[in-house]
């Protein structure tokens, strides 16, 4: 009896905070379905939106959950400002798919070590009554409070965010210039300056799951981003690159998978992202929802 | 025709270059033998030894991944999973087996060669999709040998004393010989008809297997070579330290280092990554050990500039400036 409730446990857990992984793993899809490139700083952007809530919660008492709406436009026009300064010259060398890598993790680099020098090497978290919520009862188990908050703020947000790419005129030329540059140039869309928004979206999506994040990851500190880099990535891939609701689908999968490893077998949940990044690219590079295509 | 052509040019041992053929075959030879001796002399005028042991073993990882990247353009960024495996192969070879320290340092490389062999499979991979799925499979060697249900193995995250094998003058001859050794493969290998092999398998695979070459097997050389290079330089990482926990050896910041210093120093080319390494290797002691976030901070811009601007690194800026010299600089 007890094995059932810790399964129904880890299943209804892992659920909600894959929901929250949908938010935290999307932002390097959108970076990658912008420009071909993937952000190796993308995980070092979420520490850095840990950090902007601990700041704003200690400094001025403003809640996390308002952070959100804080931070959002300063990373959307860090991300535009990158894309437009670095990417251009990028393009035009002679192997811009690993040199974009490169690049991307030099800017990682940069990112940690201000990190470190403005808060320090050691952890940083907040104290949980800084979102005063309830731990969450259902089915006679009890959940805590922020993992039901991080669902509730991922599905607001990865709502706009669907809404935005599958119902608006901006969506559509997004879509337009992912599928081809050219043809969406010539149609008329400035397809330097979408896939610049676009490509600030990647970057706040990832702060703004780093600010709810500072909680489920226990805290942040400057060196966590690799980890959550490559967890991000083992998402996507899994679900497909380019392709929103294989993220979604995949954070899930991953979610609850977690939480069954933290239950059973607790020393080895943290190899999960790690053996999900190299099975899919071993049995199935182009991630569940993708069609059958060369990826790699 | 080709006879008399030969027959014509005034000395023989001549090529087009004025190079004279002995220099040439003798230049890897001197690219090792350089590094090696400003070690041997410096460790008689500077003290701390430890430092020129990293030092070594950087040039090394430095060369391997000029190996693996720069003659294949497969960037592993998981390199510092072989270097962990050599660290972990060689500790339990002295603790477990009772191996002497340079035994185990050269069973430590064949830990890393292994290493690389179990990782093979990922070559179907390539460009982002390789460099990131290595970086999970070296990390998770990390979680498997700090794993504390493997302790009995492994000693978990409790990490390995190897201070009974401890021995400073054979540990730094070592890795100043892993050094030398590491130079001159790559130097080699890129005089030789398997470098020219190599560079047809970098500039284009299947025009590659079409002429001929066998592309699976020869980038799984390079691969092991370059694997077998972090393990010997792990293991006398982990020996030299003689204490060590396994988030010491397996580390990104090897992986990083190795890459950043390559490519400051310049990829694909022989003197580039020794000087890169020895130079960075440098300036991080002197602003890195008490601040290492501004030392991060620097080599982050380095990476960034260099990518933008330089992409050949060091040795691409000087190349330029050679051609501009006889070229003059009006022509581009």
């Amino acid at each position: 009896m007890a094995v059932l409730v810790l399964f129904e446990f880890a299943v209804f857990g892992g659920l909600l905070l894959g929901l929250y992984y949908a938010m935290f793993a999307m932002g390097l899809n959108v970076v990658f379905g912008a420009q071909r490139i993937v952000n190796l700083a993308h995980g070092d952007l979420v520490v850095l939106g840990g950090y902007a809530a601990w700041e704003l919660y200690e400094t001025w008492h403003i809640s996390p959950i308002v952070a959100v709406v804080i931070v959002l436009p300063f990373a959307i026009a860090l991300g535009f400002l990158v894309q437009h300064f670095l990417t251009p010259r990028l393009m035009r060398s002679a192997d811009p798919e690993t040199l974009s890598l490169i690049l991307f993790f030099g800017l990682s680099q940069i990112i940690e070590a201000l990190a470190t020098i403005v808060f320090g090497p050691n952890e940083r978290s907040l104290p949980t009554n800084a979102i005063p919520v309830s731990s969450l009862h259902l089915l006679g188990e009890s959940y805590p409070g922020i993992w039901w908050v991080s669902a509730l703020v991922a599905i607001p947000v990865l709502g706009v965010f669907l809404w935005l790419l599958y119902r608006t005129p901006f969506g559509l030329r997004v879509r337009a210039v992912m599928s081809s540059v050219t043809e969406a140039a010539t149609a008329g869309v400035n397809a330097s300056r979408v896939s610049g928004l676009f490509f600030g979206i990647g970057f706040g999506l990832a702060v703004v799951a780093g600010t709810v994040g500072i909680f489920i990851f226990g805290g942040v500190s400057p060196t966590a981003g690799v980890a959550l880099t490559i967890t991000a990535f083992a998402i996507i891939v899994f679900g497909s690159l380019g392709n929103p609701w294989g993220t979604i689908v995949a954070a899930i999968i991953f979610g609850v998978v977690t939480q069954l490893a933290q239950v059973y077998l607790p020393s080895w949940s943290n190899l999960v992202p790690y053996a999900l990044v190299i099975l899919t690219m071993l049995l199935r590079p182009q991630g569940l929802l993708g069609r059958r295509q060369r990826v790699a | 025709m080709l006879l008399k052509f030969r027959d014509q040019r005034q000395n023989p041992s001549e090529d087009l270059k004025g190079q004279s053929r002995w220099r040439r075959a003798a230049s890897p030879w001197v690219a090792a033998a350089i590094p090696v001796l400003i070690f041997l002399v410096a460790v008689h005028v500077y003290s701390n030894e430890l430092l020129l042991v990293d030092m070594a073993i950087y040039i090394a990882l430095a060369q391997g991944i000029n190996i693996i990247y720069g003659f294949t353009g497969y960037l592993p960024f998981g390199y510092f999973g072989f270097f962990g495996v050599g660290a972990y192969v060689a500790g339990y070879g002295i603790i477990h087996w009772g191996l002497s320290g340079p035994v185990a340092v050269l069973v430590g490389g064949v830990g890393g060669a292994l290493a690389g062999a179990i990782l093979l499979p990922l070559f179907r991979l390539r460009g982002a999709y390789f460099a990131l799925t290595t970086l999970a499979a070296g990390e998770a060697f990390y979680a498997i040998v700090s794993n504390p249900s493997l302790t009995s193995i492994t000693n978990g995250p409790y990490g390995l004393n190897l201070a009974t094998a401890y021995s400073s003058g054979w540990s730094f001859g070592m890795a100043v010989g892993l050094a030398g050794v590491a130079i001159l493969v790559a130097a080699l290998i890129k005089r030789s008809r398997y470098g020219m092999t190599l560079k047809a398998i970098k500039d284009d695979p299947y025009s590659a297997a079409m002429a001929g070459i066998n592309v699976a097997r020869d980038r799984f050389y390079a691969w092991l070579i370059a694997a077998a290079i972090a393990g010997v330089g792990g293991a006398i990482y982990g020996w030299a330290i003689s204490v060590f926990y396994p988030q010491d050896v397996f580390d990104v910041t090897v992986s990083v280092f190795a890459i950043v210093f390559a490519l400051f120093g310049g990829i694909g080319s022989i003197w580039g990554p020794t000087i890169g390494a020895a130079l960075l290797y440098a300036i991080y002691n002197v602003v890195g050990v008490s601040n290492p976030q501004y030392f991060q901070l620097i080599y982050g811009l380095i990476i960034v500039l260099l990518v933008l601007f330089a992409p050949r690194g060091l040795a691409g800026l000087m190349a330029s400036i050679r051609e501009r010299r006889l070229f003059g600089g009006g022509a581009r």
